[in-house]
């Protein structure tokens, strides 16, 4: 049944009658699988990907290394939830190699999500530094080229 | 000079295409939803396009081996026995051809002249009958059949032999009516032929797309070995139409009589191709079974669809087409498809195209967008309703 997961994952409009056609399960079936992975949190959110760069809206993202010191019992977790409660973070990953966190972090301008680095995040007892680079284009994301191929260009060909 | 007294009676008398003017119709109609058009609308692969690139930015831009970069013949190989069970030598038993069709060409051109008997199932691909008549030979069709779910059986295939019979032309998974052929299938037909001095050709260019288990070649039947030149390709399984790129696979003395007649009409396949196929064999396992995945999804949503819509519709298990039975609508299929066309603005093939038994059927390729198809079956049903008989 992953295969549900896989079409919701591309499109979440798809409705359980046409998961039923594409899956050749009946709806009964598709909705009780879907909602069993809604309460087990299999399935977190329906979101939107939306190309903002094509909006009036003003929308800064920015990438942060941190590196934390673990605490002992705790590992690197509580200090990652002292980072992700903020709204502002949007993403937030621990890693292997030369720094702990990836804060992905989004705000209205260069100035508020430096002064959130500054405020916020730098000054925390576990942070042994920060460092933050700025996304200039998004090309890509989620598995979606955003200034992809939209027309279909096949001739009719005879066959 | 009367030109048209220079040409060929040969390439004279094949009727033009039925159903040009129908394209015509629908290449005029831009906003139409067309599940007309028979290749992939997936883009090869980046992986492979990217090989493709890098051979040109190498400057491998002259003519490759005649029969293809032995790389390649090697990869193919490679393939054939991973996927299939078949072995062939890469030296002696396999030529790189422009497409699988191609192949068909240089296969038919290489076996029969006037005189013999090119056996054909029908409803299927266009080329198979023209090709067959350029070289002087009889075409002998088999008019498959709806209740057989389009399969070839023995008994059909029994009629249809004769003394002249040379060849078979086995056109599985089958373009327009994605009917594939199982190993019981294949059985019945190996011990039609197995005692008779007959070729088989099996086109299985559509050998990826098969939705109930794998592919069986008629090739990996022992007795069947010798006898059955396997034409297969990049463009359908790798979504790689424009490269034109596809290969022929059999005995050694076959094989070199395609060698000649390629090497003095081709010379060789497209060297760019070339490259990028090697990438396709070695690495783009993984993005043909996400295309075959998809191209599952709206198989099921287009069938499902149209029995809704009460029209009858056996299940295709291969290529990327359905053939629902539009015979209860009372329409014949090319006013189906030209009505369909004009009020609904979805564009499919009047199954009349691929051979007289499609007459009450309509081609439908789901090589389209989900979004498309759920459109156009929407459309589709509302059309059906209205023209209910």
């Amino acid at each position: 049944m992953e295969d549900i997961l896989e079409i919701l994952e591309n499109n979440s409009k798809i409705d359980a009658e046409q998961i039923a056609a594409m899956t050749g399960k009946s709806i009964d079936e598709i909705k009780a699988t879907i909602d069993k992975y809604e309460q087990e949190n299999i399935i977190l959110k329906y979101n939107t990907l939306i190309n903002w760069e094509k909006t009036n809206k003003e929308v800064v993202t920015a990438l942060i290394e941190v590196k934390v010191t673990p605490q002992r019992g705790e590992g690197f977790d509580k200090v990652a939830d002292r980072i992700y409660r903020y709204p502002q973070v949007k993403a937030c990953y621990l890693m292997s190699g030369g720094f702990d966190l990836t804060v992905i972090l989004e705000g209205k301008s260069m100035k508020e999500v430096a002064l959130f680095v500054a405020e916020k995040l730098a000054p925390l007892d576990s942070v042994l530094s920060t460092s933050t680079h700025f996304v200039l284009k998004k090309y890509k994301d989620k598995g979606t080229i955003f200034e992809g191929k939209q027309k279909d260009d096949r001739e009719a060909v005879v066959l | 000079m009367n030109m048209s007294d220079m040409i060929s009676p040969l390439v004279k008398n094949i009727p033009p295409s039925g159903i040009r003017k129908f394209f015509d119709l629908v290449n005029e109609m831009k906003d139409a939803i067309s599940l007309s058009i028979g290749e992939p609308d997936f883009v090869t692969p980046w992986t492979v396009r990217e090989a493709g690139i890098y051979s040109l930015e190498k400057g491998h831009t002259h003519y490759s081996p005649n029969a293809g970069f032995m790389e390649l013949r090697k990869e193919i190989c490679n393939y054939l026995k991973r996927r299939y069970g078949l072995s062939y030598n890469p030296e002696k038993e396999v030529v790189v051809t422009v497409g699988g069709s191609e192949g068909i060409d240089i296969a038919l051109r290489s076996l029969v002249s006037q005189g013999d008997e090119v056996i054909i199932p029908e409803p299927s691909f266009v080329s198979y009958k023209p090709c067959a008549v350029f070289t002087g030979a009889t075409p002998v069709i088999i008019n498959l059949r709806d209740e057989d779910e389009f399969r070839l059986t023995p008994e059909l295939l029994e009629k249809a032999i004769t003394d002249k019979t040379k060849v078979l032309i086995l056109p599985f998974p089958n373009n327009p009516t994605g009917a594939i052929m199982t190993r019981e299938d294949l059985e019945k037909i190996v011990e039609v032929i197995k005692n008779r001095d007959i070729i088989v050709i099996s086109d299985e260019i559509y050998s990826e797309l098969t939705y109930s288990g794998e592919h069986v070649s008629i090739a990996s039947f022992p007795e069947m070995k010798d006898k059955t030149l396997v034409i297969n390709g990049f463009s359908k399984a790798y979504a790689m139409t424009g490269w034109r790129l596809g290969y022929a696979c059999g005995h050694p003395d076959l094989i070199e009589a395609m060698y000649k007649v390629h090497q003095y009409a081709i010379m060789c396949s497209p060297t760019t191709a070339q490259y990028a196929a090697v990438e396709a064999l070695k690495n783009a396992d993984d993005e043909v079974k996400s295309m075959v995945k998809e191209y599952n999804r709206r198989r099921r949503v287009l069938v499902d669809g149209f029995r809704d819509a009460g029209l009858d519709c056996f299940e295709p298990l291969g290529a990327f087409y359905v053939f629902p039975c539009i015979k209860s609508t009372g329409m014949s299929s090319s006013d189906f498809c030209e009505k369909l066309l004009i009020e609904e603005k979805v564009a499919v093939v009047p199954g009349t195209a691929f051979g007289d038994c499609g007459e009450g059927f309509v081609r439908v390729c789901y090589s389209r967008s989900m979004d498309n198809i759920i459109e156009a079956i929407k459309r589709i049903k509302r059309f059906v309703e209205r023209n209910k008989n």
